[in-house]
């Protein structure tokens, strides 16, 4: 009977899938072209389906595997190194990321795969050679219950309560981002994407616990290799080979990033001397301890989501062997996320042969007449891949999502049982109720992430640094973690304050970098409704017709901080609603702000082409608007103190060394101040607090902590030996691509 | 976990999806190498389809075996049985 349910519901998703239109109102596809990005054929609808029937049929299976606690929330303990070690990097591994460091890469060029490289490697060994010993060997199931052993119930609870509600505000992002992106990519239905994929991930996370999420991301590390892998291979093989694809690429920049043409997008660390010299705004210092210190151990090093795959290792050297085999496929996911990136500057290319360029989601010309850097991926997608290989690829998208959603739901579910519920409201039950209470917690964090998702529809700028705060809280958990494994005077008092201290510097630092006190002033916009009749004036050019004015001969237009004047000369209102009589109205092609000239962005996304009669649609900035008598006008004035998506260079160059850092290099230095602020107060408050007693300390700290014997073992399978080869291997390519 | 039946490994579920991938990949691979599409893909003339399908099918196959559900049974009766003789002995 259960079986019959099984299948029911498999052929009911098939159906959605199939059919999304028929299912719920389908809205239209906003991508460039007017239709989806992608189209799949039967074929590519059948290789999806299939991986929705699998993963329920292995939740089901394994829902016997689950009775206990620990079976439960720890998988049995019993994980071998390999599963570990795919698990490990396979939770990281999610579309938000495959997608993103491959836009990262088409942006910064070569300086993308640090993210694989410093910013990951060192971090990981680390985990695995000096602090899986003390997880492993206190028993803990969670990083937070390391903190109650080492520091007492104030620090456990501090991070128990920040990571139950961030785990939970980062699966609902990933499951509205899964959603947007299946409906600009593929055209599907936002809330079938929503609800099919989290009625999946909440059946089997419920059914069979943690096993179930690392069964779940194994197999999604293959389907990820098997669907992404042939791009680089056939992108090389059209290029010519590595080199000719470098020649290329820093050719096609001219073009491609004309703000940045001089920099270098080839190199790892040689363009890195100050922050003009790469496209990045970044140098050195913030790349090292920025990202290779400070956020990477912080991720790496104390974020559950990706402690709790390698602490369910069977034994402590499988542990520590599973976390190296991660450390060593990380370095592999360049092949299938910077490679691509780096593809998308030489293989994209226009009808007439010259490149195609994708612009970032804050241009006028985004979504409208040009993809943005994080349809790269999707695109070489459509470029190389055919029926079912693109099915395959899609499949791999939607399983990285799921297995993320999953990841985080398996976490949350033990983090809030273990160091929520059990300490501050039910110490004395049974393992059974605990057991229920994984399972029911686990179908709590679907919903309330689906609620999470559901809000973002109306407050979608909250992802935009959702996954900022979630790094800015982590650091100072890292800072917390090492000192109490370390150092062991560091005093209980001191592992909350610290803790807490720096988790506020971080939000003060970035609540300064996003303060500006003269005001803000968001870019001057005007948009142009859909049934505006619209007459676009160009001159011709060899490499495509310029527009150099735009005329609206009726219609409305909305504008936003833009100056508007009479033929005449008299000024109008910037803030209101009026009709143009009496003339024709004028908007020129900047503003002066300040000391400098600022562009006034145009967005037409559907109109009436005046002198075709027909639709069209264009996006551009820095053309003259003209408004002819009768069309509506929509006028705002905005400015603010404070802009969460703006960086006021005045405060970053205090906080990133320099005006000219960019976002990616301001909150790597912010990272990295975090990190300071948490160790100095941690040792200052140590000094004038009282420790535990040493004999509390024994299996917590470095020096009180005896390794296990596991017997011996041939030298080719100590952890040191394979943690010596990914050090060199990692030094290796920083030489070959300096 | 207290379940003394051995668990088929996730190998067995990855051999099993690859094959199966594998299989329709081909199908599909073959049909638009004898009928070829409107629109073809970049190097469609390298015909990736067909050799990516065929690597995956061989990779799926490989694990489907060496991870059969019988074999795993079989070797847990046989530890158990050889368990047993031990003790009697």
């Amino acid at each position: 009977m259960r079986q019959f349910k099984y299948l029911l519901f498999a052929a009911l998703m098939f159906y959605m899938l199939l059919f999304p239109s028929e299912v719920s109102a389908a809205t239209n596809a906003a991508g460039p072209g007017g239709g989806s990005l992608l189209t799949l054929s039967a074929i590519d609808m059948v290789v999806i389906v299939l991986y929705f029937v699998i993963v329920l049929i292995i939740g089901w299976y394994l829902k016997k595997y689950a009775s206990t606690g620990d079976d439960f929330f720890l998988a049995g303990r019993k994980m071998t190194m390999w599963i570990a070690g795919l698990s490990f990097i396979s939770a990281n591994l999610s579309s938000l990321e495959t997608m993103g460091w491959s836009a990262m890469t088409y942006q910064y060029g070569m300086l993308g795969a640090h993210a694989y490289l410093i910013g990951a490697i060192p971090a990981i060994l680390f985990l695995a050679v000096f602090m899986l010993p003390f997880y492993y060997i206190c028993r803990t199931h969670s990083v937070p219950g390391y903190l109650k052993l080492r520091y007492g119930e104030g620090a456990r609870s501090l991070a128990g309560i920040s990571f139950t509600f961030l785990t939970i505000m980062v699966s609902g992002a990933s499951m509205f981002a899964m959603a947007k992106i299946l409906h600009l990519l593929l055209g599907w239905d936002m809330n079938v994407s929503i609800w099919v994929s989290s009625i999946t991930v909440a059946i089997y996370v419920t059914l069979g616990g943690l096993l179930s999420a690392v069964f779940n991301e194994v197999l999604q590390y293959f389907l990820i290799w098997a669907g992404s892998l042939l791009i680089p291979i056939l992108g090389l093989i059209q290029v010519g080979g590595w080199h000719k694809m470098m020649a290329a690429i820093q050719e096609n920049v001219k073009v491609i990033h004309p703000t940045v043409q001089n920099a270098d997008f080839t190199g790892l660390w040689r363009n890195l001397g100050s922050f003009d010299t790469n496209p990045m705004g970044i140098d050195w210092f913030g790349m090292v301890f920025g990202l290779g210190l400070a956020v990477s151990f912080g991720y790496w090093c104390t974020d559950f989501l990706q402690v709790q795959r390698v602490i369910v290792a069977k034994d402590l050297r499988s542990a520590q062997n599973g976390t190296i085999i991660g450390a060593a496929l990380k370095m592999l996911v360049l092949l299938i996320v910077t490679l691509p990136g780096l593809l998308g500057l030489v293989v994209l290319l226009n009808p007439d042969g010259t490149p195609m360029i994708l612009v970032p989601e804050s241009d006028p010309r985004a979504g409208i007449t040009h993809h943005t850097y994080n349809d790269v991926l999707p695109l070489l997608m459509g470029h190389y891949l055919g029926p079912g290989l693109l099915g395959l690829g899609v499949t791999a998208m939607i399983a990285g999502f799921m297995s993320g959603m999953a990841g985080n739901i398996s976490a949350f579910a033990t983090v809030w049982t273990y160091d929520v519920y059990k300490p501050l409201i039910n110490k004395k039950a049974h393992d059974k109720h605990y057991l229920n209470m994984g399972r029911w917690s686990s179908l709590l964090g679907v919903f309330i992430s689906i609620g999470t998702a559901y809000a973002l529809f109306f407050f979608s700028n909250i992802l935009e640094y959702l996954q900022v705060l979630v790094f800015f809280f982590i650091v100072p958990l890292f800072g917390t973690v090492i000192l109490g494994m370390f150092w062991k005077r560091a005093t209980p008092a001191a592992g909350f304050w610290g803790f807490l201290i720096a988790i506020l510097a971080s939000m003060s630092m970035w609540a300064y970098v996003h303060t500006f006190p003269d005001g803000y002033y968001p870019q001057p916009n005007m948009s142009i409704s859909k049934n505006a009749v619209v007459m676009v004036e160009r001159t011709p050019d060899p490499k495509g017709d310029k527009i150099t004015r735009i005329v609206v001969e009726s219609g409305s237009v909305n504008l936003i901080n833009v100056p508007i004047s009479m033929e005449s000369g008299q000024k109008l209102e910037t803030a209101g609603n009026f009709t143009i009589k009496d003339g024709i109205a004028n908007i020129l092609a900047s503003k002066k702000e300040k000391d400098r000239d600022v562009q006034i962005r145009v967005f037409a996304p559907e109109v009436m082409l005046a002198d075709t009669h027909t639709v069209g649609k264009f996006g551009v900035e820095g053309i003259p608007v003209t408004l002819k008598p009768g069309v509506e006008v929509c006028a705002k004035h905005i400015s603010a103190k404070f802009a969460p998506a703006a960086f006021n260079p005045d405060h970053t160059q205090y906080i990133a060394r320099s005006k000219k850092a960019m976002p990616m290099a301001v909150n790597m230095y912010s990272g990295w101040w975090s990190l300071v602020v948490c160790l100095v107060v941690t040792i200052l408050v140590s000094f004038v607090t009282k420790p535990k007693p040493v004999a509390e300390l024994k299996n917590l700290v470095m020096g009180l902590t005896p390794l296990p014997d596991e017997g011996p073992c041939p030298w080719f399978q100590k952890p040191i030996f394979w943690a010596a080869v990914v050090t060199a291997v990692l030094v290796l390519i920083n030489i070959i691509f300096w | 976990m207290n379940n003394d039946e051995k668990q088929i490994p996730i190998w067995f579920f990855i051999g099993c999806l690859l094959t199966v991938y594998g299989a329709l990949i081909l199908c599909s691979g073959i049909y638009n190498f004898l009928v070829p599409p409107e629109h073809p893909v970049a190097l469609a003339h390298i015909h990736a389809d067909i050799w990516w399908s065929i690597l995956l099918m061989v990779v799926g196959l490989l694990y489907t075996i060496k991870y059969w559900p019988s074999k795993i049974k079989s070797s847990t009766k046989n530890e158990k049985a050889s368990k047993e003789m031990s003790k009697v002995s």
